[in-house]
């Protein structure tokens, strides 16, 4: 499949002496989830960092679509379709549900600072925001205050809010930590959604939910990559069997 | 979506409404006094567009509330009144223009190091008139006519009319409050929330935080200057004193007296601050005292707008902070003959 949303050519990142990421090469196809394992302190979180432009990169290069990322901050990146849902839900607490996914619609429209907007836009951009509650399965919660929703709710509405404008490439940071069975649940049906059409980096924990959910699988350690490749051919390698796989407990 | 601070806006017009039956009730001393109520209003309605629904704490829109006022005199003939329809605009434009080099440098910083630039930038512009000889220096500088507004030499405003005065500053005010509905309301205001509330998600979904936020304090600058342009017409006179820090102190605290998350709101608390001090100034000597500890009063009992000012200014973990109540009571018992001299412009 030749269709490569997002790569990352040898990415690195320092902290000091630390090499958080060191080298990184990562292909992000459209249509699929490439899902991002490794122990804790695998520099998983850096790379998503690296990739939506919260954190600058030390070297290598991020394309998307074949165009450099590099020196484009968060903001650039999200007009050009990078959404990202962030380990910690991150939402704004205070307005309802429905006017949080209107921003995430209104920031990629075409005058997402308008000071005098058009009727017509403004509807459309109502829409989409219904819409994308819907798809996310909040139509009813639109308007409750996002932060008096359940804790799994937050999350949809997260993911709601990274698809809402339009992104098609998606950074999904342990998007089932702290869930509980039927949370975990709905959202794991929720990101399998997403795919279509869509390109899905998915840093996840739950093994039970990487196997049911990549495509594809990349296995990092000490901010290297270890493996690449079917969850199939991962399961079997050995080198992931000893660095990580055979460590136990994972979370 | 409605702002909760809609309603209450609403309400805030009707009174402006009743209020202009006021010169034909009152005498001419009370009509006076209720402009430059309305004039300190604006910019405290102005300067919340920044700090209630921006996040940020400025201190030095008492420079550009000055600064429109020493446009106003140093654009002025000496002989004849200024003409309103190009110098009021002039400016306005002048302190965007300021406003906009002030901003672009602040608004690289955030939360307590942001009051600290803002205020250096503030006391720049105060040193300038203060020992610059061209506008007066520290004396300050007379505008013996009020500007005219008038068209092909017939007089639209007479300003020299305290009652027409009133009016047109009334109509500004209401004019104001609309406008300032609109902006909130509109996808700009949306944005400029989101920003505050999490600047993080903000940027991830795509809005470009810088300019927007730029924005916001040009146009709080310019709407700022709008009320210091009167205020200078109004008094006929400029000195220093009308750009320090201290006047971006009172905004500050008619700002968290009326509510940060309300449009009109400002302007009542700037009516509640400037009430009270006239009422106290006639029972006691020492109403600066007792004023202060009103204010305190006031403050204590209500939090939430002191609570949301220190989120503002360090962060969210400080929002529980009440007991930082050390802005709004330094100003208001500080007691100097510049305080005095503001006030009263």
């Amino acid at each position: 499949m030749p269709d490569i949303a997002l790569r990352a050519e040898n990415l690195e990142r320092r902290f000091g002496g630390l090499r958080a990421v060191a080298g990184v090469s990562l292909d992000v196809r459209r249509g699929e989830i490439h899902a991002v394992i490794g122990p804790n302190g695998a520099g998983k979180s850096t790379l998503i960092n690296l990739l939506s432009g919260d954190l600058a990169v030390t070297a290598g290069d991020i394309l998307l679509d074949g165009r450099s990322l590099r020196r484009l901050g968060p903001d650039r990146r999200g007009r050009l379709g990078i959404g990202r849902a962030y380990q910690k839900t991150t939402i704004f607490g205070a307005s309802s549900a429905f006017e949080n996914a209107r921003l995430a619609v209104q920031a990629r429209a075409g005058r997402p600072l308008a000071l005098w907007p058009r009727r017509r836009a403004e509807q459309a951009t109502d829409g989409l925001a219904e819409a994308a509650l819907a798809a996310a399965g909040l139509a009813a919660r639109g308007g409750i205050r996002a932060d008096r929703l359940s804790h799994g709710e937050q999350r949809q509405l997260e993911i709601a809010m990274v698809v809402a404008g339009g992104a098609h490439v998606l950074l999904l940071d342990e998007p089932l930590a702290g869930m509980g069975t039927e949370e975990a649940r709905t959202i794991t049906a929720l990101i399998r959604s997403l795919k279509a059409g869509r390109a899905v980096l998915l840093v996840e924990h739950d093994m039970d939910a990487v196997f049911a959910l990549a495509d594809r699988l990349t296995v990092m350690a000490d901010g290297r990559v270890i493996a690449s490749g079917s969850p199939q051919e991962v399961r079997r390698d050995q080198h992931v069997r000893t660095a990580y796989l055979g460590h136990g407990d994972p979370g | 979506m409605t702002a909760p601070a809609d309603r209450h806006s609403w309400l805030v017009l009707a009174l402006l409404l009743v209020l202009a039956a006021l010169p034909l009730l009152a005498p001419g001393y009370y009509v006076q006094f209720a402009t430059k109520i309305l004039l300190m209003g604006i910019a405290a309605m102005a300067l919340n567009l920044v700090v209630g629904f921006g996040g940020l704490v400025s201190l030095c829109h008492g420079a550009f509330f000055g600064l429109a006022g020493y446009v106003l005199a140093l654009t002025a003939p000496r002989y004849d009144p200024a003409a309103l329809w190009w110098s009021l605009p002039f400016a306005v434009a002048a302190v965007a223009l300021v406003a906009l080099v002030i901003g672009a440098l602040s608004l690289r910083t955030r939360g307590l190091y942001f009051i600290m630039v803002t205020l250096a930038f503030g006391e720049m512009l105060f040193y300038l008139f203060q020992d610059a000889g061209f506008a007066g220096g520290s004396d300050g500088t007379f505008i013996h006519y009020k500007p005219e507004l008038a068209v092909a030499g017939l007089t639209l405003v007479d300003l020299e009319a305290p009652a027409q005065f009133f009016w047109l500053v009334l109509a500004l005010a209401a004019g104001v409050i609309l406008l300032l509905r609109h902006l909130l309301a509109a996808p700009f205001g949306r944005a400029l929330r989101a920003a505050r509330d999490n600047e993080r998600r903000a940027r991830a979904l795509g809005f470009p935080i810088y300019r927007l936020q730029l924005g916001a304090f040009v146009l709080s600058g310019a709407l700022t200057a709008l009320a210091g342009y009167f205020a200078a017409a109004q008094f006929g006179f400029v000195a220093p004193q009308m750009l320090g820090w201290h006047l971006s102190a009172i905004l500050l605290v008619m700002v968290v007296l009326g509510g940060l998350r309300t449009v009109a709101g400002p302007l009542l608390g700037a009516a509640a601050l400037m009430g009270l001090e006239e009422v106290l100034k006639l029972a006691t000597e020492h109403w600066k005292l007792v004023e202060g500890l009103a204010i305190i009063g006031i403050v204590l009992v209500s939090p939430a707008g002191l609570r949301r000012l220190a989120t503002a200014a360090f962060g969210a973990s400080a929002s529980g902070g009440e007991h930082l109540a050390a802005p709004p009571r330094s100003t208001a018992e500080d007691t100097t003959a510049t305080d005095r001299s503001i006030r009263h412009a």
